[in-house]
């Protein structure tokens, strides 16, 4: 028998990890939360994720071939970007609109500074800010569950409110815990049903490609933060499971609040992180103009990421903090 | 002489062009760009300041004591600015009020006061005028530049006159602070590109010869 020795540098185990198989990890995380958006909004919720997923991976290729750059859209990255801007717009949102949140997405956000690891912000949450400031009614008329709507053309603003935009109002009939869970309730395709998403989260975080702690620092401090200072008599009187259960806030604290590019990676930073976008959630919804503030409150944590990331770098063996020891 | 006047001008029109190229005078570049009207408006008043300062303050280029020159420089820009502001104040009001606070502004916009410290101190007062006509139409041509693209996406019409049908949806944010810095970053993007392929093929050129 002849036998063969390997010479090599540690690390000797390596896993079967790689970035296409993490990538393949989330997006089958979000069908459920998909899914749901089918079920509650009708066909048109796929037929609007489809469009954004083929248009961020053609934009991603058409890019990538322009430039001469080699084509990696099957890394699945683009993928995901796809259906998380999805997840993002409502059902009733013109599929133009959709195509331009993707270009948006995945050139300017993505491409321009330098594609997959070197974007400085969640591309989905930028499009769906730059869709936002752009054509704010089509990003805020949110249909009611059940409506029939066509599946390609245009709709009639036919909008219910979102249950954050009733809890701001402190409106009379509240949607019910059970509908709040389950997603039968008015907001984007993606969003509705926290328990699709926490299907998502539960299968990523058992495939180990998320940890919990920025989920849970975000959850619990949106918790804590709504329960002092968001009830309507007073302080503690709160409805901290509402405002838990409603929003982006699901979708935002499991599949964007833990971006692996725009979120810190040493653990301390990942805490303050999750923790930020709390504080900034609560501070928007319960202060701020808008009734949801998940999506701003991420993006603006992601600006202060890379300084998260320097001031809790952790001591390296043989020195000292701020000096290099001899 | 008169070569290197007319060379000057073209200096600052595009080889040094304030805005795309040396990074002066962002503030009224990302403020005043959302429609073409108010660009031009603010590139020619800007353009009639710098122009009146480079000639003031070259013919005193030998009388005012170094040690005060700034302090002096800015008399001479603030009397002009002032000229201009009343000047439109009384015949382009309309203008006048879209532009705003940006006309009194002019006063710090660092073109001048660059142009004023690095050029018109130091040359004739006839090349000091065609350097401010040259910086100051650069500037105006960015701002133009600019200003189109944020207007025809952002508002659907171009100096004010509707280009597409009423079913055009425009796309808000590029009249909104954002979309000047997008417009500038996409710009001054295609700006490096093309003047890193003329640097290279210059290079080339010489490795051949």
């Amino acid at each position: 028998m002849e036998e063969k020795w390997i010479v090599s540098h540690p690390p000797h185990v390596a896993t079967k990890d790689n970035l296409s198989r993490i990538m393949l990890h989330v997006v089958i995380a979000l069908l459920p939360a998909v899914l749901a958006g089918c079920l509650v909004f009708g066909l048109r919720a796929l037929i609007v994720t489809l469009t954004c997923v083929i248009s961020c991976v053609v934009f991603e290729a058409l890019w990538q071939k322009l430039l001469k750059k080699p084509v990696t859209v099957s890394d699945l990255s683009a993928v995901v970007t796809g259906i998380l801007l999805a997840c993002n717009l409502p059902v009733s949102i013109p599929l133009w609109m959709a195509v331009i949140g993707s270009f948006f997405a995945i050139i300017v956000v993505k491409q321009f500074f330098g594609g997959l690891g070197h974007n400085f912000m969640n591309p989905a949450l930028g499009a769906r800010a730059f869709l936002l400031a752009s054509w704010a009614l089509a990003m805020t008329s949110f249909p009611a569950p059940g409506t029939s709507l066509p599946l390609f053309g245009s709709v009639d603003a036919v909008s219910a409110a979102t249950p954050l935009a009733l809890y701001a109002e402190n409106a009379e009939q509240l949607p019910t815990y059970l509908n709040l869970f389950l997603g039968n309730i008015g907001g984007c395709i993606g969003e509705t049903s926290a328990l699709a998403i926490l299907i998502g989260g539960i299968y990523l975080l058992i495939t180990k490609v998320i940890r919990l702690r920025v989920p849970v620092c975000f959850l619990a401090t949106v918790a804590l933060g709504t329960w002092i200072f968001g009830g309507h008599e007073g302080w503690f009187t709160g409805d901290w499971l509402y405002q838990l259960l409603s929003g982006g806030l699901m979708l935002g604290a499991f599949f964007m609040a833990t971006d692996y590019t725009t979120t810190p990676f040493t653990p301390k930073g990942q805490i303050y992180f999750g923790i930020g976008c709390g504080i900034i959630t609560v501070l928007i919804r319960l202060w701020g103009g808008y009734p949801e503030g998940t999506s701003y409150a991420i993006l603006l944590m992601n600006i202060v990421t890379p300084l998260i990331d320097k001031a809790t770098a952790p001591r390296r063996y043989g020195t000292k903090f701020g000096k290099e020891v001899a | 002489m008169k070569q290197s006047v007319w060379k000057t001008f073209f200096n600052g029109l595009l080889k040094e062009n304030p805005t795309l190229v040396l990074f002066l005078g962002m503030c009224p570049t990302l403020a005043v760009t959302t429609g073409v009207t108010n660009a031009i408006g603010m590139g020619l008043s800007t353009t009639a300041v710098l122009i009146c300062s480079n000639i003031v303050i070259s013919l005193l280029r030998n009388f005012i004591p170094n040690k005060i020159r700034i302090a002096a420089y800015i008399v001479v820009i603030a009397g002009f600015v002032t000229v201009v502001e009343m000047l439109m104040n009384a015949y382009l009001p309309a203008l006048a009020g879209s532009l705003g606070i940006y006309i009194p502004l002019i006063v710090v916009n660092c073109i001048i006061l660059g142009r004023a410290e690095a050029f018109a101190s130091k040359n004739t007062v006839l090349s000091s005028a065609f350097d401010g006509a040259g910086m100051g139409l650069g500037f105006t041509g960015a701002l133009v530049l600019i200003s189109s693209v944020r207007e025809i996406l952002g508002a659907g019409s171009f100096a004010g006159i509707p280009l597409f049908g009423p079913t055009f949806q425009p796309v808000t944010i590029m009249i909104l602070p954002p979309g000047a810095f997008l417009t500038l970053g996409v710009l001054l993007a295609i700006i490096n590109i093309i003047s890193n392929k003329r640097k290279q093929a210059k290079e080339d050129v010489q490795h051949d010869s």
